[in-house]
């Protein structure tokens, strides 16, 4: 056999082995891609984005949940879980904000609509936090005054609590500098969160968050995709357990079901209010 | 979208205007609003004259049924409707409202929805108005009432000492606190379970308006029985009229020394 041929023998073998080996990935990446095309962009942009990594050498340290207090007056009351906690403050706000988003044991302690997602969050040097939710925290959110801005307090004050570095908190949908939440609370401006020395009170206080209006350094332009993002709630660990269930109140709304619940591991529950009876919800989700 | 202004009160409105400009705090608000906002006001008020004549007096009353058109605000599951509520609670808030003196205007006469800015605009072209924009709740607990202001707007940075559009209801906000505590304790007497003080939160519609501003809401579109809300207006128009009578003697144009004047 003539030398020339022994070697376009040997490089067309290189050449089949290369292929057998390429070409399956070539066409997992057409499946993954015409999977994505079908897929709305949020749906896209939630696959795309990494989770939040969980590092399991990080410290369980307590952090503190604001849900709706259990005895149904509408105002907020912290939970305090243990969870692994990120020392880094970008990290550790999406670590809580995706507990807060998972929601409490107690479906009625909701602040949040279930399906609402945090899809970017990132701090600003001047300490200005901005947080990207998805549509669904407009669209799915009970509209008026209170349980607006129970909501919003409810992400506020857990950033508080768990976040010192963060100042204020600028609050986009789906990218987006909105005028109202859902008909009602501001959010061209932002809401004041570190309310120096004031430690989140107990209970009953009342919300300390107030909204300042869009100053034009501290407000991003609309346009804001940062890669990090979107935690189903499964990757961040269950959230916690919650003040004992308020009695069933008597019939006067009806909560949707929600069916979409992680089952959480119970971590060490502090009530913070006795619960009574109360004749509505906080959340109708 | 508002136009209820017949062509000719353009002139009237712009009347009105030139006699604002040197009296009145309100006056860079409305200058920058747009001119289209300036003709909200209604065909049917007569007296633009009356605030001038008396321009610390309180006269008039620009009352906001909430949402409107394909805004229907909350909704109950029982088919209740936020904006068509609050329409029918506002005939009554007026009525209780004229009896005690008041010329009263309405941001909207039917299911139509102007913007947060034209609502504005119909109490930051008068001199000597008070705004109070009325809503059905989704949450709370049934037959409360909750007064709200606008939440602390940081003063003013402008070198010019105007105040901008944005952030008109800054010089007002001691004294819509004022009235929102006033008309609160008369809810509060009442409708049991409501709260004795006026709460605070950063509502959209109150921070352009050049005037005292408080939000009244209502809970709660989830009641079955639409009479259940319907049988809280007289209450609600009786404790709003009273509530702004008593606010009256304290109303002052507040003067506007921000913080950037030279």
């Amino acid at each position: 056999m003539p030398r020339w041929l022994r070697w376009l023998i040997a490089l067309l073998c290189v050449g089949v082995i290369g292929a057998a080996i390429y070409l399956p990935i070539l066409r997992r990446r057409m499946k993954l891609a015409a999977k994505l095309q079908q897929q709305s962009a949020e749906q896209a942009r939630r696959e795309l984005t990494q989770p939040v990594p969980v590092n399991p050498a990080d410290a369980r340290v307590k952090a503190t949940l604001f849900w709706a207090s259990p005895n149904g007056d509408f105002s907020l009351a912290p939970t305090v879980a243990e969870l692994p906690l990120s020392n880094d403050p970008v990290l550790r706000s999406k670590q809580v904000l995706n507990t807060l988003l998972a929601g409490p044991v107690d479906v009625e302690r909701r602040t949040l609509p279930p399906d609402a997602a945090l899809l970017a969050f990132y701090i600003l040097p001047n300490g200005t936090a901005v947080a990207d939710f998805s549509e669904a925290l407009a669209t799915a959110i009970p509209s008026g005054i209170q349980s607006e801005q129970l909501a919003v307090d409810s992400i506020a004050r857990t950033l508080e609590a768990n976040v010192p570095q963060v100042q204020r908190l600028k609050i986009l949908i789906h990218g987006q500098e909105v005028e109202t939440l859902a008909g009602h609370l501001d959010l061209t401006g932002t809401f004041q969160v570190n309310t120096r020395g004031t430690a989140p009170a107990a209970g009953s206080a009342p919300p300390p968050t107030t909204a300042a209006p869009a100053s034009a350094g501290a407000t991003p332009a609309a346009s804001t995709p940062s890669p990090p993002a979107v935690a189903p709630s499964t990757s961040v660990p269950a959230p916690t357990s919650v003040a004992p269930a308020p009695t069933k109140p008597a019939g006067t709304d009806k909560p949707m079901p929600d069916s979409t619940r992680p089952a959480p591991a119970p971590a060490k529950p502090s009530s913070p209010a006795a619960p009574q009876a109360t004749p509505t919800k906080p959340g109708n989700f | 979208m508002a136009l209820y202004a017949a062509p000719a009160l353009f002139a009237l409105t712009g009347f009105a205007f030139s006699f604002q400009a040197p009296v009145a705090s309100q006056a860079p608000a409305s200058a920058a609003s747009p001119a289209s906002s300036s003709a909200v006001l209604p065909a049917q008020n007569p007296a633009l004259q009356a605030p001038l004549a008396s321009r610390s007096g309180l006269n008039i009353v620009v009352l906001d049924p909430a949402h409107g058109g394909t805004d229907t605000g909350a909704r109950g599951t029982g088919g209740i409707r936020e904006s068509e509520i609050v329409l029918d609670f506002s005939a009554q808030v007026k009525r209780a409202l004229e009896g005690q003196g008041f010329q009263v205007l309405l941001t909207r006469q039917g299911n139509d929805n102007p913007s947060f800015d034209d609502r504005s605009a119909m109490a930051n072209a008068q001199l000597g108005a008070v705004f109070v924009t009325l809503h059905i709740a989704s949450t709370g607990l049934p037959g409360t009432v909750r007064v709200y202001v606008n939440s602390d707007l940081p003063s003013n940075s402008d070198p010019s000492g105007l105040i901008s559009w944005d952030r008109a209801q800054m010089p007002f906000q001691s004294l819509s606190r004022k009235l929102a505590d006033t008309v609160q304790g008369l809810l509060a007497q009442k409708f049991k379970g409501s709260p004795n003080n006026a709460q605070t939160a950063a509502i959209r519609q109150l921070r352009t308006t050049a005037a005292p501003a408080i939000a009244v809401e209502i809970s709660s579109v989830v009641v079955d029985d639409r009479a259940d809300l319907d049988r809280m207006a007289p209450g609600v128009a009786d404790a709003i009229a009273t509530g702004v009578a008593m606010f009256k003697p304290s109303f002052v144009v507040p003067v506007i020394s921000s913080g950037g004047t030279p």
